[in-house]
């Protein structure tokens, strides 16, 4: 049945003995105990990740990249006479062992001495997390196109044009110090993408998750074919202010740039936007945000990059923000403590938070339009660039489905705007939320965020299509 | 390299591939950064890996590994056809490639001094020395500095029988001050933001680029935009300085000629274009001084798109982009071409790293010299705003309508430099403005700009390209749109 329907080929499997075996988390840890062996540096740390990732890619409904590659990272820190350098190889044999571990030992040496290095943490205890899923890890080039080849019939026969790309892949990780510290962590992820296009017109949907059972092609594509033709023949509106419902995707872009400006780092270089408004209501009383890794909508290690078990932070409390995210030597500067929120070491960004979650309301998007009597309705956005970093105003374009709303309904797609907008100032003016989602978007990493309707949103100029 | 790639070749045509072709590379990378006087990033890399893309069934397969056993190499290469046979379940049409010889052959480009037996404490030293001339002027708030180095040894071999070993010597380094003040963040960059300057060079070029020289400058520039006028709104005569040119040829020139992108190949992620094909050889792109070409070869200099064959096994090459202000070419490869009838790949396939496969990257784009010299450009212009190094960017799908900001502003009155202008911003549509150009400097005052971190297809890949340029001026151009209440 199943050959009958992509017209009786047989692709040619890997058999599963053939298939090149994954690193086990027993491998990795083999790996990193022989690299703490043969340093003689005062204190050594040792990242290792291996990851297969496959990602099957389409255009003009048709597959036109098709890729795989499987990766092997092992990231030697050395720790000499209080100084700190960091070298990475991905060969695993012992003479390639043994220079990794020297050179980041001799750059070590060669560097002045750091006086806000701390010593390397003890072991630690982490809270557990699961999100490898098997199903994700097992999927297959066969399974991804015939996802995309339903994907690819639903647009000829809906005389449309679809482009997107389907991934898979797992990752798995330790983390490890000469001090005792053992960390381990694994994931899977899935993805897929899809723009769906007209001669004018084009609509998107996007959905990741750590299991790929949660991810649905279909109903992703029919969401961005609807959005195509319902924004066929797009109008030309008038720059200028205009009440926007932004979906979860375009939210989450915007709110991506913000988030840097929640480290300690950020506040100490003085870069950050909040330099002068910690505790001061500069957002509405419907903004509350946290960042917090175990959320069930989350992904990634219950660690950060020096091994500290990360925390759930209250960032912003009905419009206040309340908190920073600190990595060790942040916090020791600051007087605070560690959140485990740092990158790597060495590094000159310090930390920020990466998991976040935005409390949303009871309104669906629908009602948001109901609600309105002439607005926007915005899909995605692009090409976000920050312009002001202290007023936090950001550019960038709408894109595939931007709509007019008047009356309470969709009354059709407008050419696409370019927007001058502060974000500190759409968080003030967004007057209804939805429920909050796990969204993708394109500019930003994954987060938990409800959509947004907003007042006064600043649409500067219009494009030509 | 070779044993791998033929361990990889005979396995893949065992399976049944009717083309192949491999990139082992071996890459090394040294980063280092200073922050307010102390080291930031100090890191060194190797990855060592292939990468093998058939044609199978009619249909693109890739794969790629660093487990380079000849077990691993060959489960890589039985991979990469499987891929290539699931692929078919979804294909249209068989893929048809261009012709192209196949080559034998060796290169190198020329550099100096090696940027990796350059003493680590004798790079840091350098770095640290700008940042404290930067933390010197009083009102700097922040001071940071950095380098790069690449190494890239590549063999690329193909089942058309190529063999083409190539070893590309990637330095780059820059500045940065930065002032908070009241309600203000401003910044200063030299020579260029985002990284700074970068060429396949060697060390000869950090040290060409005289960083603690300029650095006092650009951060009493820095602390001075606090107190410089707004830019204003509305419609004006600008003039731009070559780093900033750089960037607009690579935004508004370099992607839309992209002809992956022109064919849809990018339609989810990196967009469209607007240069549909109907346009080639018809689109008044530029005004008639505007004469833009894409060239890989070393004799346009060292940039970040030279090379002596592409990705794909191509010879580099010069394609004339915009000739006489006619649009007159892509960027193709050999796939492209035939799909458009072209009889020939004009080289631009080029990929991040062993685990990424080719893709159409820019090369050098640049904007040919032109004949005026900076004074008397300046001298010749009596209302203006001269704008200079980029603060942001952005531009829509179809690389059509685009904005840009830079650090600083200077207004030009009566053929003088004036006061400074912060914010400086200016926006517009492509062709709209490339016609609008009136005046290109000579090539005394050209540059091959590299920009290190253009980012393109999926899974993303990050490529360095180049872009010479010389300050050119503009008329009727929007102002000040970025900043408009």
């Amino acid at each position: 049945m199943k050959n009958k329907k992509f017209g009786g080929r047989h692709p040619e499997r890997v058999r599963a003995s053939e298939r090149p075996k994954d690193l086990s988390s027993g491998d990795l840890e083999g790996i990193a105990r022989r690299v703490l062996d043969l340093s003689e540096a005062d204190e050594t740390e040792v990242e290792i990740s291996a990851a297969t990732d496959a990602l099957t890619r389409f255009a003009n409904n048709t597959i036109h990249q098709n890729v795989a590659e499987r990766t092997l990272s092992i990231s030697v820190r050395a720790v000499v006479d209080g100084r700190t350098a960091r070298a990475t190889t991905n060969k695993t044999g012992e003479e390639s062992l043994r220079r990794v571990v020297a050179s980041a030992a001799a750059l070590a040496r060669n560097e002045p001495e750091n006086p806000n290095l701390l010593p390397m943490l003890r072991a630690q205890k982490y809270k557990k997390v699961a999100r490898f899923f098997a199903a994700t890890a097992a999927t297959t080039p066969e399974a991804r196109a015939r996802a995309v080849k339903r994907v690819c019939s639903m647009a000829d026969k809906n005389k449309q044009t679809a482009a997107g790309i389907f991934s898979s892949g797992s990752m798995r990780s330790v983390l490890a110090n000469s001090k005792g510290l053992f960390a381990r962590y694994e994931q899977t992820r899935a993805e897929f993408s899809v723009t769906i296009l007209e001669e004018n017109s084009s609509g998107w949907a996007k959905a990741n998750s750590p299991d790929v059972r949660q991810i649905h092609p279909d109903a992703l594509a029919e969401s961005a074919s609807r959005k195509a033709a319902e924004s066929r023949q797009p109008r030309e509106l008038a720059p200028g202010r205009y009440t926007v419902i932004l979906e979860p995707p375009a939210v989450l872009d915007l709110l991506g740039f913000l988030f840097y400006d929640f480290a300690g780092t950020a506040m100490l270089d003085k870069r950050s936007c909040l330099s002068g408004r910690m505790g001061k209501k500069i957002f509405g009383e419907n903004i509350t945000i946290w960042d917090d890794a175990y959320h069930p909508l989350q992904w990634g290690a219950p660690f950060d990059g020096e091994g500290v078990p990360r925390q759930k932070v209250l960032l912003v409390e009905r419009g206040v923000p309340k908190n920073l995210v600190y990595s060790r030597a942040t916090a020791k500067k600051m007087k605070a403590k560690p959140t485990g929120h740092g990158f790597s070491l060495p590094n000159e960004y310090g930390e920020a938070p990466m998991n976040l979650v935005i409390a949303g309301g009871d309104q669906s998007v629908d009602e948001m339009i109901r609600a309105t009597e002439r607005g926007i309705l915005v899909t995605r956005l692009w090409y976000i660039r920050e312009v002001d970093p202290y007023e936090k105003i950001l550019t960038g374009m709408t894109r595939d489905g931007t709509f007019l709303v008047e009356g309470g309904r969709v009354a059709g797609g407008i050419r696409n705007f370019r927007f001058n907008q502060s974000i500190i100032e759409m968080l003030a003016n967004a007057d209804m939320l939805g429920p909050s989602v796990r969204a993708a978007g394109e500019e930003s990493f994954e987060m938990v965020v409800p959509a947004m309707r907003v007042r006064g949103f600043h649409f500067s100029e219009v494009t030509k299509f | 390299m070779q044993q791998l790639a033929n361990w990889a070749m005979e396995t893949v045509k065992r399976r049944g591939a009717s083309y192949s072709d491999v990139r082992v590379m071996d890459i090394r990378l040294r980063d280092i950064s200073v922050k307010n006087g102390e080291v930031g990033v100090l890191a060194e890399s190797e990855s060592l890996g292939i990468g093998i893309r058939v044609i199978a069934s009619g249909a693109w397969g890739f794969a790629g590994t660093d487990r380079l056993t000849r077990e691993g190499v060959q489960a890589c290469a039985a991979e990469a056809v499987a891929i290539a046979k699931a692929s078919a379940l979804a294909k249209r049409e068989n893929v048809a490639l261009a012709p192209e010889q196949a080559y034998v052959d060796t290169w190198q480009n020329p550099f100096l001094k090696d940027p990796f037996r350059i003493p680590i404490e004798r790079q840091i030293d350098l770095l640290l020395a700008a940042d404290k001339e930067m933390r010197r002027v009083k009102g700097v708030t922040l001071a940071e500095g950095s380098m790069s180095f690449r190494r890239i040894e590549q063999l690329f071999a193909s089942s058309a029988g190529s063999s083409i070993h190539q070893i590309k010597m990637q330095s780059g380094a820059g500045i940065v001050a930065t002032s908070f003040a009241g309600s203000e963040i401003q910044k200063r960059s030299y020579p260029n933001s985002f990284g700074g300057q970068h060429m396949l060079a060697g060390y000869e070029l950090v040290e060409s680029l005289d960083l603690a020289g300029n650095a006092q400058r650009i951060a009493e520039e820095c602390v001075a935009l606090h107190s410089a006028a707004q830019c204003p709104e509305g419609q004006r005569t600008i003039i731009l300085g070559s780093s900033q040119l750089g960037l607009q040829i690579h935004e508004s020139i370099g992607h839309p000629i992209e002809l992956d992108r022109v064919l849809g190949m990018e339609a989810n992620f990196a967009g469209m274009s607007f240069l549909t094909t109907e346009k080639l050889r018809k689109l008044k792109y530029g005004s008639d001084i505007v004469n833009v070409v894409a060239d890989a070869r070393l004799a346009h200099g060292p940039g970040l798109g030279t090379f002596a064959y592409d990705d794909e096994g191509v010879p580099a090459q010069c394609t004339p982009i915009i000739t006489n202000g006619l649009f007159t070419g892509y960027l193709s490869n050999r796939e492209t071409a035939a799909a458009i009838g072209e009889n020939r790949s004009n080289g631009t396939m080029r990929t991040e790293s062993w685990n990424r496969l080719p893709i159409i990257r820019m090369t050098n784009i640049s904007l040919n010299p032109g004949s005026w010299n900076y004074d008397d450009l300046i001298a010749d212009t009596d209302d203006a705003i001269l704008m200079e190094t980029n603060r942001s960017w952005s531009i829509d799908d179809k690389r059509y309508h685009f904005q840009f900001s830079t650090e600083i502003g200077w207004e030009i009155k009566g053929g003088k430099k004036a006061r400074m202008l912060k914010n400086p911003s200016y926006s517009g549509i492509t062709t709209e403005f490339w016609n609008s150009c009136d005046a290109i400097c000579s090539r005394d005052h050209w540059t091959l700009w590299g920009t290190p971190n253009c980012g393109k297809g999926q899974p993303m890949q990050t490529m360095g390209t180049g872009h010479g340029a010389a300050p050119a001026r503009f008329r009727d151009v929007k102002i000040g749109a970025a900043f408009a209440k």
